[in-house]
């Protein structure tokens, strides 16, 4: 290990020989002398050659703290890429659990800020600390956003698995069946998650891996899902994307610049749920694999797309009338008294107006995952969702939507799990701290 | 069963007929050039970017800049014949009307507030040589569909009475291998016309509904609850008591009941009928090809069949508008009718089918392809038929 120091004065970890990815293009790419060749012994060669960019990376170099009050990766504005992954612990021990969000907390805070998840030095005989397909990439805004499941607190016999069954929050609880619902149990539920979001995909992945090796021998993947292209904007300085049935997709989300309504709704408060006051300034993580008939949808004809989704393809605006962001107007009929926005349409069935004021904050993404036996796309919308009350925000809503939505006809939901987000991690501390300690 | 719920249905029966057809593809140029007129409707004007077009078929790219909803009118010489409109345009928004029109003398009519004869001017559609066909023998050839697929209806909801009062006959009093055998073949009397009996949506759900699509707390009522009982799962299911039985064999003998009483005055427009045959292919699609209809007695080809039925009978029945109209489009799904009938005749057995369990992932996929290729071209069918 070269005791060089970087010498154009950027900021770099306490931790010594330590680089960031960003640093050595910028050395690169400045042509100043290859100092970071000695990274980790021999193998620092081969890496410093390959950070020779041979194109422009697809990332950006945007960075978000994860040391935070909240987890980043909630109101942080959507990235375009995804990979989440659910995992089931292995151990039976409270202290490898620990151990293990401890690590994955310090993984989490150098990949985020663009290094490498671990920068042990290693051998040249051993394997690398990390994968190092993320060298030489920006840091591209990636968050990672760590939660429990129900299952991490008690077991299916209802026995407490780590100590912490007292403290699991009551809002915490397998989400009920709803109609149509035709889950696969492996794209479902798991004792803990992470979100992996970030403007380039390899990025996202890279995280994802990193950790779920770093869990091996504590906790194993579930199932995990690769989302591309984010659903709903978070953020007011976002355009609104489109899902895969083309139309426009959360322009009544809640945004991240809406402060009081996302104290109302989305973060925990400190009297919400006394017996877990750890959850304070956390949130609740609703995800659902909706498969969408992609076949069947495209061959329905744009005057019932828009009847069903109750806003114009083109625009995004609500049938009443007006543009993409103008209030949709519930109350508005045209011919034959017959409301303009339809009783059964998604917009009208979704609007907060219409579920006693219940509003969440949506992140979803578009996903494909090839093809099903019978050639139809395996395609559809991966949902997350952060709410403060799972029981009056997401479950009556989707209760209703699967009954009533004339959509439910276009869409299968395959997929389902909740977890609780616990705040964000203090520096030198860990996620989740407050429920071990 | 389909997921469909009643107001579709019934926003498809007061969509607009024969006279015309609305889209709203986002338009590039809407001035002119592009075959498309631009209509600007505000509180007091109506404004065409032209006041003459050559006959064909027209686009009028319909704009609301003013502050009510609005309808835009393509009238004819006596002012009072309706060749196209488009309702319910938003402030803001804008919409399509598609007619195709001979040359003659027209009204157009922009109505804000829905209300009153409507800002009108004159039109003026010039001779081309597009060919285009009186409306007055289409209305003759629509009625004539409508008339057809009607009594299809009845007859087929007649002998679903019929079979049904047998089979909850066999089912109440215990004669369970009998009713077996009858089950798939009186439940496609049901298929053949689901998107009719979805269109009161208080009856399908009765009837229809899958023990996977239950709300909590629902009563699950109709031909798949009896379906269970009858083929029960080896393990974790207790039968159905012959009171319990009785309760569950009367409602749907009284559903069907209902259904047949309000099939005997039913109406169907073309556009209706059209959309009924692509609605009972994507039904084939999204449940009877992946077996999740018959999960219990896995008869799902029986449904696939009657499904395709109706879909049949349904194109049949516009079938002369389609010829008139668009005989490429005609000759492609009759070809395509054909190939998926040759492929469920090949999984024939005795009167019935191969149960769906017996099916061959590479034989499913088949049926499947099968589906996708009619579907595409039956999507444009009702387009074809109302133009
Ligand atoms: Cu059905």
């Amino acid at each position: 290990m070269s005791e060089e120091q970087p010498t154009d004065g950027e900021q770099v970890s306490a931790d010594r020989g330590r680089l960031s990815r960003r640093r050595m293009l910028g050395l690169t790419g400045t042509g100043a002398a290859v100092g970071a060749a000695t990274f980790a012994g021999g193998l620092g060669i081969g890496r410093a050659t390959a950070a020779e960019p041979a194109a422009p990376p697809t990332g950006t170099s945007r960075t978000y703290p994860f040391y935070d009050a909240h987890q980043a990766g909630i109101v942080t504005p959507a990235q375009d890429r995804l990979h989440f992954a659910a995992f089931d612990v292995t151990t039976t021990s409270r202290e490898e659990l620990v151990t293990l969000l401890q690590a994955w907390s310090l993984a989490a805070a150098e990949m985020t800020q663009g290094r490498p998840a671990q920068a042990e030095e290693t051998s040249y005989d051993s394997p690398a600390a990390d994968t190092g397909e993320a060298d030489g990439l920006p840091a591209s805004g990636l968050t990672l956003t760590f939660g429990f499941g129900p299952s991490l607190f008690r077991d299916a016999q209802g026995k407490d698995r780590f100590g912490i069954a007292d403290r699991q929050p009551k809002e915490l609880k397998r989400l009920p069946h709803f109609p149509s619902d035709n889950l696969n149990p492996v794209r479902s539920d798991g004792d803990l998650c992470v979100q992996a979001c970030a403007d380039d995909p390899q990025v996202a992945v890279h995280a994802i891996r990193n950790l779920s090796r770093i869990a091996f021998g504590t906790a194993e993947i579930r199932w995990s899902q690769l989302g591309f292209g984010r659903t709903s904007s978070t953020s007011k300085a976002q355009t609104t994307p489109r899902n895969l049935f083309g139309f426009k997709d959360g322009t009544a989300n809640l945004k991240a610049e809406d402060t009081k309504d996302v104290d109302t709704h989305v973060w925990v408060g400190g009297q919400d749920d006394p017996a877990a006051a750890w959850m304070t300034g956390g949130s609740f993580l609703v995800t659902r694999r909706i498969n969408m008939h992609i076949e069947t949808w495209d061959r329905t004809s744009l005057r019932e797309q828009e009847n069903i989704i109750g806003r114009d393809r083109p625009h995004g605006a609500p049938l009443s009338g007006g543009t993409e962001f103008s209030e949709p107007n519930f109350t508005a009929t045209g011919r034959a008294k017959e409301p303009l926005i339809a009783m059964d349409s998604h917009v009208r069935l979704a609007h907060p107006t219409t579920n006693k004021g219940a509003a969440m904050l949506r992140r979803g993404y578009n996903f494909t995952d090839g093809n099903d036996a019978l050639g139809r796309l395996d395609a559809g919308l991966f949902f997350l969702a952060y709410v403060r009350r799972p029981s009056t925000q997401y479950i009556p809503m989707q209760m209703r939507m699967s009954r009533e939505d004339t959509m439910m006809e276009y869409v299968q939901h395959t997929g389902s799990a909740l977890f609780a987000v616990p705040p964000g991690a203090k520096q030198g501390g860990y996620i989740g701290q407050n429920l071990f300690t | 069963m389909s997921r469909r719920t009643l107001s579709l249905a019934v926003a498809a029966l007061v969509a607009v007929g024969l006279s015309g057809c609305t889209s709203n593809e986002p338009t590039k140029d809407s001035s002119s050039g592009s075959g498309k007129l631009a209509v600007s409707s505000t509180t007091d004007k109506c404004e065409l970017s032209t006041k003459e077009a050559p006959a064909g078929n027209l686009v009028f790219n319909v704009t609301n800049k003013g502050t009510k909803v609005t309808e835009f009118y393509l009238l004819g010489e006596d002012g009072l014949r309706i060749v196209g409109e488009v309702e319910n345009i938003a402030p803001g928004l804008s919409r399509d009307l598609v007619v195709r029109a001979p040359a003659g003398k027209y009204f157009t009519a922009c109505k804000p507030g829905m209300v009153g004869k409507g800002i009108r001017s004159d039109f003026t559609v010039t001779k081309s040589d597009a060919n285009l066909e009186p409306t007055g023998d289409d209305k003759v050839l629509a009625d004539n569909a409508s008339t057809q697929y009607g009594s299809y209806v009845k007859d087929q909801t007649e002998q679903l009475l019929t079979q049904t009062t047998t089979f909850v006959g066999l089912y109440k009093s215990g004669k369970d291998d009998e009713a077996r055998k009858l089950y798939a073949d009186a439940r496609m009397h049901w298929e053949r016309v689901e998107p009719v009996a979805e269109s009161f949506g208080d009856l399908d759900p009765k009837m229809d509904l899958r023990e996977a699509d239950l709300e909590p707390g629902q009563k699950w009522t109709g031909w798949h609850r009896i379906e269970k009982d009858l083929w029960p799962p080896k393990s974790g299911y207790t039968k159905l008591t012959p009171t319990e039985r009785t309760t569950i064999a009367d409602q749907l003998l009284k559903d069907t009941k209902t259904l047949y009483t309000r099939t005997r005055t039913a109406k169907y427009p073309t556009d209706k009928i059209s959309n009924g045959s692509k609605e009972l292919m994507d039904e084939v699609a999204t449940g009877k090809v992946t077996g999740e209809e018959e999960k219990w007695s896995h008869t799902d080809l029986w449904d696939f069949q009657a499904n395709v039925d109706g879909a049949r009978i349904g194109f049949e029945g516009v079938r002369p508008i389609v010829k008139k109209k668009n005989a490429a489009l005609d000759s492609s799904i009759a070809t395509k009718f054909t190939a998926l009938q040759k492929l469920l005749d090949k999984h024939k057995k005795g009167t019935g089918f191969k149960l769906y369990n017996e099916l061959t992932p590479a034989e499913i996929k088949e049926l499947s392809t099968g589906v996708n290729a009619l579907s595409e071209p039956l999507s444009k069918l009702t387009a074809a038929v109302t133009l």
